[in-house]
């Protein structure tokens, strides 16, 4: 398309780029030139007939999103090279990215910010390096951590935050840290404190992306049932009745190394060490040949022990992309924010189905309201800690439940230290009239999946 | 071919270095411009599996679109404009052995077992197992027996509608074992023979798609220049007509079921040896084909025939109109369109809306709203090319005044975030069209990015 300085005259010309692409190199060079933002400034700075009902064309704008505004990317993977590469090209300069993981070879074939020589490195801070050297001006501060290890104070400083993850306990952490900021006076929520989360997701063909507007639109909790729970294969298959050459490989993964211990005592399987899988990988093979199973391959031996989802750049690219255009109209006010998921799928074609997910009234996350629990005095701890991990809306990991029993804050079960699981098990086989809990009782849940400990109403049946 | 190079590019494309800046221009003259068109049909369609036009102005694009038609290279062309994405596909004809689709229905064939299925069935007697046996029975034996008895209850007529299904279902229900004290055991195979009533009751018969392919042209009209996948289908044809009874060859895959590791592998091997011996079938159908035209059967491997049944259910072809088709006003998709503007925000609109540009382009040298000083005065410009555009195809739709201003407010910016999701989609249909795996859109996509939604159109 041609903006052209001599608008009459039409001329051909190719430039030939024969230096290096400066792929590798950086510019070094000054940050501002002729035309920059000359795309992006014909959205901020020229009224339209469909831009959002607060837009008002200004110059600021532009200085707003260059100086100012401050983005975070969470995850510096398949999502998340897109997004910093689409963020940094639409004006966003002061960017943060977390990923608590380094480099693989298998992650070079999308996950363009890396190069082989960066394997094993931190991929926030290559991600960082190569965004900050390639576009002038931008400047990509890597944390490589967890999202659990950085505190409140930290993500209160982001206008807007945009997830890149491939783990719903993330999400559900991410989400239930955005809404603990939420501030309610006289019970109507203050704006100023909300800080809009922009998600996407993808699996092969397959991928979504949402605006969450913690306390306005539906939170990641509330559509908690869109994400079945990860199926893994019954033990009694992979013991005594294996089909499948994954039952093979998962039996070799989950009895037989612990049992064997083949590189020493201690030694966890690595599922990046070739010995270890090549390990896994014959001794699938026996175990198939017992059953008279065909199929184990190398391939399937590690895509199984490393617990691969192939992923499709292209997916990324595209969900990516939409994310970031969200990011663009919350910013600027450009237009109205997607309202709020759209889910994509090219397997036949290409389509998309946009849709407004509906806030869940009783949603354990943003429902503000304790959650009620419905137990009969007799019914059992165990009875209470299976519910929490298995209801479709709760899905916790090892929740941790605490209660004020007679005055005093008392710890009735928790998994993650040792020693208080120990002290605590015996709670799980008493009733909850024998742990002193009575009907009204509220009770505080914790969980992996959730910043902010969970209210709970304890309702007795009769 | 015709770029000039700018600093404003740096802001879309991130592979080009600002030092770049600094490069000299050369100028090409025009003539080679013109060879375009003069080039050899034969190098073309040898050299390029795929040719992706981008931000090709309208004469280019026709002019190119010609040339590769004829000369049968598949064509993508992407355009992204403003908040808008668009991809258009010209393709004579692609065929799809690998669609992959996503819901796919198992093939059981438990309405009409074949013989070997039947004898295996046969083999098994649920009232005289053990528990253990009779928990580990894999749902297809379950689904089959109790099948059985009840077409030889109600006159051969298996469950079609919601009340029967949902008898038969608790008929299976009847037939999990109950302990001592007359209370149902936990057999899980049972659940999932009930889980699965109905999926698997469906009668075996040949998808209409591939139904179709079988009476098109290239099925029946075999000629020694035939390309092996219509080939193949005639030999499927044949085979369906003869040893296949009316039926596909045998898919030869069983989904994983609560069964022993050993019923298991039996069952799945019924399968597989008929699948084979109906991939058998079919290889002698393609040999005597091939001999006909006097072609080793060597031709055609055995491996792609295989492959070829496996997938017989989910062949695909996908044809798609010529660009000089979709522009012809003899031959417009009129009703596409005029049905499309039934609502006149629908991602249609965007389409005539990048049509008209073009032709903004065509009578100006330049796109509308490009500087802030021309947008006011670009809408009433842009406003006669739609006019005349509509005009000039006989279409008696309504273009909302709105999208008229926003393509001039747009002043042809790209975006970047709109150019990603269109590269995305564009490299993931080109590899489609490459590997011929998963099927490609057909024929025309518009992306909104004011809307995050889409639309496939056939223009």
């Amino acid at each position: 398309m041609a903006d052209t300085d001599e608008p009459e005259k039409k001329r051909r010309r190719v430039v030939e780029l024969t230096e290096k692409m400066v792929v590798d190199g950086g510019s070094g060079r000054t940050c501002e030139w002729e035309g920059r933002w000359n795309h992006i400034k014909k959205f901020l700075e020229r009224s339209g007939p469909f831009t959002h009902p607060d837009f008002e064309p200004s110059t600021e704008s532009l200085q707003f999103m260059l100086e100012t505004c401050k983005i975070l990317v969470i995850g510096a993977g398949g999502l998340g090279c897109e997004l910093l590469k689409d963020l940094a090209l639409s004006g966003f300069h002061n960017i943060h990215v977390v990923d608590m993981d380094t480099i693989d070879m298998s992650n070079l074939n999308r996950q363009f910010l890396f190069r082989p020589n960066d394997v094993g490195r931190p991929k926030a801070d290559v991600a960082a390096g190569f965004v900050n050297s390639r576009i002038p001006g931008c400047c990509v501060v890597p944390h490589f951590k967890k999202i659990q290890d950085l505190d409140e104070t930290f993500y209160r400083q982001f206008h807007i935050i945009v997830c890149g993850l491939d783990s719903i306990i993330a999400r559900r952490w991410m989400n239930g840290m955005l809404l603990s900021f939420l501030v309610y006076e006289d019970g109507v929520l203050d704006p100023g404190s909300i800080i809009p989360l922009i998600d996407g997701g993808t699996e092969g063909f397959k991928g979504n992306a949402r605006v969450i507007l913690p306390g306005m639109t539906a939170c990641i909790d509330c559509t908690l049932e869109l994400y079945p729970p990860q199926i893994n294969f019954p033990m009694c298959t992979i013991a005594s009745m294996p089909r499948l050459p994954e039952h093979c490989v998962e039996y070799v993964r989950m009895l037989l190394w612990p049992k064997e211990k083949p590189f020493g005592d201690g030694v966890v399987l690595d599922g990046d060490d070739p010995e270890h899988i090549q390990w896994v990988y014959q001794r699938s093979l026996e175990r198939a040949a017992e059953f008279n199973i065909t199929g184990v391959t190398y391939r399937l031996t590690q895509g199984v022990v490393k617990r691969i989802i192939p992923a499709v750049a292209s997916t990324n690219a595209v969900i990516a992309a939409a994310c970031a255009t969200e990011v663009f109209k919350i910013a600027s006010s450009a237009y109205i924010p997607l309202n709020n998921y759209m889910v994509f799928n090219d397997v036949d074609g290409l389509y998309t189905y946009t849709f407004e997910a509906e806030r869940k009234e009783n949603c354990s996350a943003c429902s503000q309201v304790p959650l009620d629990m419905h137990f009969s005095p007799s019914s059992k701890l165990q009875e209470m800690l299976d519910y929490l991990t298995e209801s479709a809306s709760l899905q916790m990991k090892s929740p941790a439940i605490t209660a004020t029993v007679e005055g005093k804050n008392k710890t009735l079960y928790l998994q993650s230290v040792a020693s208080i699981e120990q002290r605590t098990r015996p709670n799980l086989s008493k009733t909850l009239k024998e742990l002193g809990l009575t009907d009204g009782q509220e009770l505080a849940v914790a969980d992996a999946t959730t910043p902010q400990t969970l209210l709970f109403r304890l309702r007795f049946t009769s | 071919m015709d770029t000039r190079f700018q600093g404003k590019m740096l802001e879309t494309t991130f592979f080009l270095a600002t030092t770049a800046l600094e490069r000299t221009e050369h100028r090409l003259p025009l003539s080679c411009y013109k060879n375009l068109t003069v080039m050899c049909l034969e190098t073309l369609s040898r050299r390029f599996t795929i040719v992706i036009g981008v931000q090709l102005p309208e004469s280019t694009c026709l002019r190119l679109g010609s040339v590769l038609w004829s000369a049968s290279v598949p064509f993508l062309v992407c355009k992204s404009y403003g908040l808008i994405g668009y991809m258009r596909l010209v393709v004579q004809e692609h065929t799809v052995i690998e669609s992959h689709p996503d819901n796919a229905l198992e093939d059981l064939r438990l309405y009409k077992p074949f013989a070997e299925l039947k004898n295996h069935i046969d083999s098994y007697d649920l009232d005289s197992m053990d528990k253990k046996d009779h928990s580990h029975t894999p749902w297809i034996i379950i689904v089959a027996k109790h099948l059985e008895k009840w077409l030889s209850e109600h006159n051969c007529q298996a469950p079609k509608n919601y009340k029967e299904k949902e008898a038969f279902r608790q008929f299976i229900r009847e037939g999990i074992l109950k302990n001592e004290n007359d209370v149902p055991e936990d057999e899980e195979n049972f659940e999932e023979a009930i889980k699965n009533v109905n999926t698997a009751l469906n009668p075996t018969k040949i998808p209409s798609a591939v139904d179709d392919l079988f009476n098109s042209e290239q099925c029946n009209s075999i000629t020694s220049q035939t390309p092996s996948f219509w080939l193949m289908l005639r030999a499927v044809k044949e085979f369906a007509l003869n040893e296949g009874n009316g039926s596909l060859p045998v898919r030869g895959t069983i989904p994983d079921m609560i069964a022993d590791s050993q019923k298991f592998i039996n069952l799945q091997n019924v399968y597989r040896e008929k699948a084979m011996q109906d991939a058998g079938a079919v290889c002698k159908h393609v040999e005597s084909l091939l001999q006909s035209f006097g072609k080793p059967p060597e031709s055609v491997s055995e491996k792609d025939i295989k492959l070829f049944c496996k997938n017989s259910s989910f062949l695909r072809v996908v044809r798609c109109r010529s660009l000089a088709e979709e522009y012809n006003v003899d031959s417009v998709n009129k009703d596409e369109i005029t049905s499309s503007m039934d609502n006149p925000d629908s991602e249609m609109v965007f389409y005539l809306m990048l049509r008209a540009v073009d032709r903004f382009y065509q009578q100006h040298s330049r796109y509308p709203g490009v500087y802030n000083y021309q947008v006011e005065d670009d809408i009433s410009k842009l406003k006669l090319c739609v006019t005349s555009l509509l005009q000039e195809y006989s279409l008696n739709v309504n273009i909302k005044d709105d999208y008229i201003h926003e393509f001039c407010r747009y002043g042809a910016a790209e975006p970047h975030t709109v150019a990603a999701f269109l590269g995305g989609s564009a490299a993931q249909e080109a590899i489609k069209i490459i590997s011929h795996q998963f099927v490609p859109f057909n024929n025309t996509f518009i992306y909104n990015a004011m809307s995050q939604t889409s639309a496939t159109l056939q223009l």
